[in-house]
């Protein structure tokens, strides 16, 4: 694989790998990312890709293999340390604070940016006010990158679908992260969302100098944004490559189509 | 926007002031006669009620975690808190001064074994922890009734009487503020951020365990404040009054109230803290008249008297305010209706 640049990569995972009872999820699992890069993660249905993301994010303990964060080494460590330390992650089925409002969905990730204590809180300090007044200012910032300007006040699971979905990417942002896994973050969307959801990922790229790393089903929009790509199956990675490289690979045509020419052929005109 | 907090704050503690004021006058002015100490009696068992169910509504309502076991850390404070003031009696502080600082043993007492209840206890949800929260009431009662310091299992008597219901009034509007502008801060806004969905709150960053422990911990800290009154109010007790029944009584109170309304475990303590002596009328009835009363409420108000709704002062005068306007400007504009915000 080609490391991105002389720099060091942001991510760096070797040979990770989980194991549920006798069910290798993901075996020996190498990648690198590099800053600013956008990286697609594909593969069918039951491939080992969320398990990849959980494994990053500390949800699963790796049985073997170990991962770094700007050479920081990252295994054994709980989610919310890792979150600290700049990975931040979306979800497939959406995980909003759905009974609360908009702003403090992004306001709850800013927490550990918050270094008032129980004393200022109940006394309601001046240092209370100042942090608080910062941080609201900060989550209106972050919620007009979204698009979601506005709706500040609205309780986060009234909100249409496609917006849940970028207030989970401004919650995402809210942590500060230097790479953002974004988990299906078009599922479900019409093609005007997904068109908007292209903008909002490329600027937000563009503009926080962010690494992101995308799983996505949606060919054409992975096709589209990806640099590079990577394809898992049954937890074994079958390729890495360009867009180019992987839509004439004949693994990942097998994976996803099956080995039969006729089928083949006609599933990818339905496609 | 500091300006009007500011003006709110002053709002709500002449709300305060003008319902104590409403009590002194109601027994200075000696209404109700000779029954005068007795519904006295009756108003401090509410605020220690309150005090006690709103800190049961930190855990149920803003964690979203049923903890059955909340007597046990009432029993904590209370026992504290007697055996405090009885060392210090004689020593020439005033009552108040000794009242205090025995409340607050109670409550610090209560909140350390909060810390160590929780810390294991709060690694497990729903039902498994309401099941570990009983076994813990249980170990304490049975601690309290053989340890010799409380009694060893005999009533513990001759507690200081301090508990005044004017002291008691104030004393409970400010552990009432207290949670409440807890609720309001980053610590409210995490933690229901945790019951709303806990793996998303450790993907924002949250560490879950350290924000279930501190909200549980100052919990059991106003549980044993209120257990602190309680046992200078009664002036004897015996482990066996805090047993399971004790923490479902509360439970049920933070229910009827409303599971997430600070206001609503007000309106529900303090009514079911009283609702037991107004239907003395019906002498041998009255349990059964009590449960019929929370099974009505449940039917036909199953989120409580409250809901998650909070009872504001301000809200109300502001919208007082906002219709004289709309008067003046000529009705309320139809969209402005429709639209629905949080509550939060």
């Amino acid at each position: 694989m080609e490391a991105a640049g002389k720099k060091e990569p942001v991510l760096k995972v070797q040979n990770l790998g989980i194991q549920f009872g006798g069910l290798k999820a993901v075996d020996s699992f190498n990648m690198e990312i590099g800053e600013s890069e956008l990286i697609g993660l594909i593969g069918p249905n039951g491939a080992g890709k969320t398990t990849v993301f959980n494994l990053i994010t500390g949800v699963y303990k790796p049985t073997e293999g170990s991962f770094y964060l700007n050479g920081h080494r990252m295994n054994g460590k709980k989610t919310h340390q890792i979150v600290d330390a700049g990975i931040a992650r979306t979800f497939q089925n959406i995980r909003l604070f759905k009974k609360m409002s908009v702003i403090d969905n992004v306001k709850t990730a800013m927490e550990s940016k918050l270094s008032y204590g129980l004393f200022h809180a109940v006394f309601r300090t001046p240092v209370y006010w100042k942090e608080e007044k910062a941080l609201t200012e900060r989550a209106k910032e972050l919620l007009k990158i979204v698009h979601l300007s506005g709706k500040e006040d609205y309780e986060a699971g009234n909100l249409p679908y496609g917006q849940q979905r970028r207030l989970e990417i401004a919650r995402a942002l809210a942590t500060d992260m230097k790479l953002l896994l974004l988990d299906e973050p078009a599922a479900g969307m019409n093609p005007t969302e997904t068109e908007e959801l292209l903008e909002i990922i490329h600027f937000i790229r563009n503009e926080f100098k962010i690494s992101v790393l995308l799983i996505e089903h949606d060919m054409s929009l992975v096709m589209k944004i990806c640099e590079r790509i990577l394809v898992l199956d049954f937890g074994t990675t079958i390729a890495i490559g360009t867009p180019k490289e992987i839509a004439n690979d004949t693994r990942v045509i097998e994976a996803y189509l099956g080995k039969d020419d006729e089928e083949v052929e006609s599933d990818a005109k339905s496609e | 926007m500091e300006r009007r907090v500011k003006i709110s704050y002053v709002i709500n503690l002449l709300g305060v002031l003008a319902v104590f004021l409403l009590f002194v006058l109601l027994f200075e002015s000696r209404i109700f006669g000779a029954a005068t100490q007795y519904i006295k009696g009756i108003c401090t068992t509410a605020c220690y009620t309150i005090i006690m169910v709103a800190s049961l509504n930190l855990v149920v309502g803003c964690m979203g975690e049923f903890s059955l076991g909340h007597a046990g850390f009432v029993s904590v404070g209370a026992y504290a808190s007697a055996i405090v003031s009885g060392a210090l009696t004689g020593k020439g502080l005033p009552d108040l001064a000794l009242f205090l600082i025995a409340l607050l043993a109670g409550g610090i007492a209560a909140g350390i074994t909060g810390v160590l209840v929780g810390i294991p206890a709060l690694r497990l949800r729903g039902d498994y922890l309401a099941i570990v929260t009983v076994a813990f009431a249980e170990i304490i009662r049975v601690c309290f009734c053989n340890f010799s310091i409380t009694g060893g299992g005999k009533t513990m008597s001759g507690i200081l009487k301090l508990s005044d219901f004017y002291w008691c009034y104030w004393i409970m509007a400010a552990c009432v503020a207290v949670m409440y502008l807890y609720i309001r801060s980053r610590f409210g806004r995490t933690v229901k951020a945790i019951r709303e969905d806990y793996i998303a709150a450790s993907a924002a960053g949250i560490n879950v365990t350290y924000y279930k422990v501190l909200t549980f911990t100052v919990a059991a800290f106003f549980a044993g404040v209120g257990g602190g009154i309680y046992a200078h109010y009664m002036t004897a007790m015996i482990p066996t009054n805090f047993n399971f029944m004790y923490s479902a009584e509360l439970l049920s109170e933070v229910i009827i109230g409303g599971i997430g309304s600070l206001t609503g475990s007000i309106i529900g303590a303090a009514f079911l803290s009283s609702l037991p002596e107004m239907m003395r009328q019906f002498s041998q009835y009255r349990m059964l008249a009590y449960s019929v009363v929370l099974i009505i409420v449940m039917i036909f108000k199953p989120g409580g008297i409250f809901g998650n709704w909070e009872f504001s002062l301000v809200r109300i005068l502001h919208r007082a305010e906002k219709k004289g306007h709309e008067k003046a400007e000529g009705g309320v504009q139809p969209w402005k209706q429709l639209e629905r915000k949080s509550r939060y």
